[in-house]
């Protein structure tokens, strides 16, 4: 069995799309250990797992992590200081 | 990039085969019908969802290889050893079969077909089948960027779409072709025999000042090593797109 | 049910039902499952770090951890991604050696790894001869992609538990949720009870 290694964002574009309801591989977002700001489609993914671990390429960081339970997926976010969604209307403003 | 087909719902639909190609002793192309696909980006990838009688799923993920063609959408499996999936896809599956499958995914790892800058693409193994369908979309659409593809496999066996890039380039001087052959090599191989490094890199693709868009794709240490070294000959980390592939339980 | 493609099955193997947990299916594989890079711990740098209850620390380097006695043991081993394989062998230390000499046990304890990884357990789930620091795997020192040089093995527990490239102990009194079982999987893990996720 080859050892474990990663994949990139790009490998849960199916899966963001289901829970974003749209792609998310190209939209940035910022770990909040080293600042370092990257698409999702280019942050390092480690699927073989009972979940999937987002971490930061810069400095490996834990940023998202996904896991699909019996009902639907927790989402946990735990270095990913913020994620951006472009392209979507901005609510009216009163 | 195609709002409108990025807002869709992404909903598991049934694919019918409609046809098994053999491009090389361990890699086929699977043609399907896909009902009411709605197109797809040179680049995007589908998932595909295997179920046994006993309620057991796998799913994976496989580039598509062709530009949008109405309903027909083709990928291409490379034969992983003791892989779950694929030698389902290129032993057991035929014309005839259906097989679940979601898409098109994916908006980063995608080449835009009216775009005016040189590109440079860099495939790995089968990381070339995302590649594949940039420069078929390329000749279909008569683009008149210059395109350097540079593709990476073990043994001559194992290259995919040598004779149809061997056509295409020469049809049109604008395609320039290098495959490297890093274990072995026939005879009568005049091409590079060596892994992909920074004088190869050079020489078949473009210089920085070309402002090429660069997409590299293969297994997670071909694509690391690969955009290191473009970035440390001077291209900007910007200008390359990245896709990582499973190195093994494909 | 969904849509069954036909021609396709899972690689499994025949095992007695009475091994395997309710929704398991036996492999002769062993995956590979990580949460991130393989560590690269070399013996001469590890260390086990112990830190009981009342907060004093106890440390075995690998010459003072291999001079304990270990156990070989044949176990089957569960994972909540839902292979089993039967018939494991590993040699380690037992826990319960580790705790000889220890005063302030407390009830709970979060095992950490090189890495970073972590996982809780109530103290009796690692006591009484219910797991090891498993150094060896079938006869051989156990390979880095499988935890090595040391993991923790619990197998009566579902395997995220048998934490690998462990590296420390903390006892408390208090349950603290480690990796898996804060982002969603269950805070115990018994796999004859299917305790797979958070709520179940």
């Amino acid at each position: 069995m080859a050892d474990q290694t990663h994949l990139d964002g790009n490998a849960l574009g199916g899966l963001l799309y289901q829970l974003f309801e749209r792609d998310m591989t190209d939209q940035r977002g910022r770990c909040r250990e080293c600042g370092t700001v990257k698409v999702l489609g280019e942050i390092h993914v480690f699927r073989d797992a009972p979940g999937d671990v987002m971490r930061c390429p810069a400095c490996n960081a834990v940023l998202m992590v996904i896991v699909q339970m019996r009902t639907g997926y927790r989402v946990s976010f735990e270095s990913l200081s913020w994620l951006e969604v472009q392209g979507v209307e901005g609510s009216a403003v009163t | 990039m195609a709002g409108a087909a990025l807002r869709r719902r992404l909903t598991w639909s049934i694919a019918d085969v409609v046809g098994v190609v053999v491009e090389n002793p361990t890699v086929r192309s699977i043609v399907l019908e896909v009902p009411a696909w709605p197109g797809h980006l040179p680049g995007q990838h589908l998932d595909l969802r295997l179920t046994a009688e006993d309620g057991y799923q796998a799913q994976r993920s496989y580039s598509i290889a062709t530009p949008a063609n109405g309903e027909s959408v083709t990928i291409t499996v490379e034969m992983v050893d003791d892989g779950e999936v694929s030698p389902y896809l290129t032993e057991e599956l035929r014309t005839g079969d259906r097989i679940e499958v979601r898409g098109p995914i994916g908006g980063y790892f995608v080449w835009d077909t009216s775009s005016t800058r040189p590109l440079f693409l860099v495939g790995g193994g089968s990381g070339v089948v995302p590649l594949m369908s940039m420069v078929r979309a390329w000749s279909e659409v008569g683009s008149a960027v210059p395109v350097r593809y540079l593709a990476s496999a073990r043994t001559f066996d194992r290259l995919i779409y040598f004779q149809e890039l061997e056509v295409l380039a020469a049809a049109d001087r604008e395609l320039r072709l290098t495959h490297t052959l890093t274990r072995s090599h026939p005879d009568d191989w005049t091409g590079p025999t060596r892994r992909i490094d920074s004088e190869m890199l050079s020489g078949s693709g473009f210089d920085p000042s070309d402002s090429p868009e660069i997409f590299v794709c293969g297994p997670t240490g071909f694509v690391e090593s690969v955009a290191q070294t473009l970035v440390t000959d001077g291209h900007r980390p910007e200008d390359i797109k990245t896709e990582r592939f499973g190195p093994s339980g494909g | 049910m969904s849509f069954v493609t036909r021609g396709f099955r899972r690689k499994d193997r025949e095992a007695p039902a009475e091994r395997v947990p309710p929704g398991q299916y036996a492999t002769p594989d062993f995956p590979v499952l990580s949460a991130g890079p393989t560590p690269r711990i070399t013996t001469d740098t590890w260390e086990f770090t112990l830190l009981d209850a009342s907060g004093e620390r106890h440390a075995w380097d690998w010459d003072a951890f291999m001079a304990l006695a270990s156990d070989t043991v044949t176990v089957d081993i569960h994972c909540v991604t839902k292979w089993s394989k039967l018939d494991t062998t590993w040699t380690g230390v037992p826990i319960d050696t580790l705790l000889e000499g220890v005063s302030q046990t407390g009830s709970q304890a979060l095992l950490s790894s090189y890495g970073g990884y972590t996982t809780n357990l109530p103290l009796q789930d690692v006591t009484g001869g219910k797991a090891w620091l498993a150094h060896e795997y079938e006869g051989e020192p156990l390979a880095a992609e499988h935890g090595g040089p040391v993991r923790l093995l619990v197998p009566h527990l579902y395997f995220w538990k048998s934490a690998k490239w462990v590296n420390g102990m903390v006892l408390s009194d208090v349950e603290r949720l480690g990796f898996w079982e804060s982002y969603g999987y269950h805070s115990y893990g018994d796999p004859w009870r299917e305790q797979r996720y958070a709520g179940d």
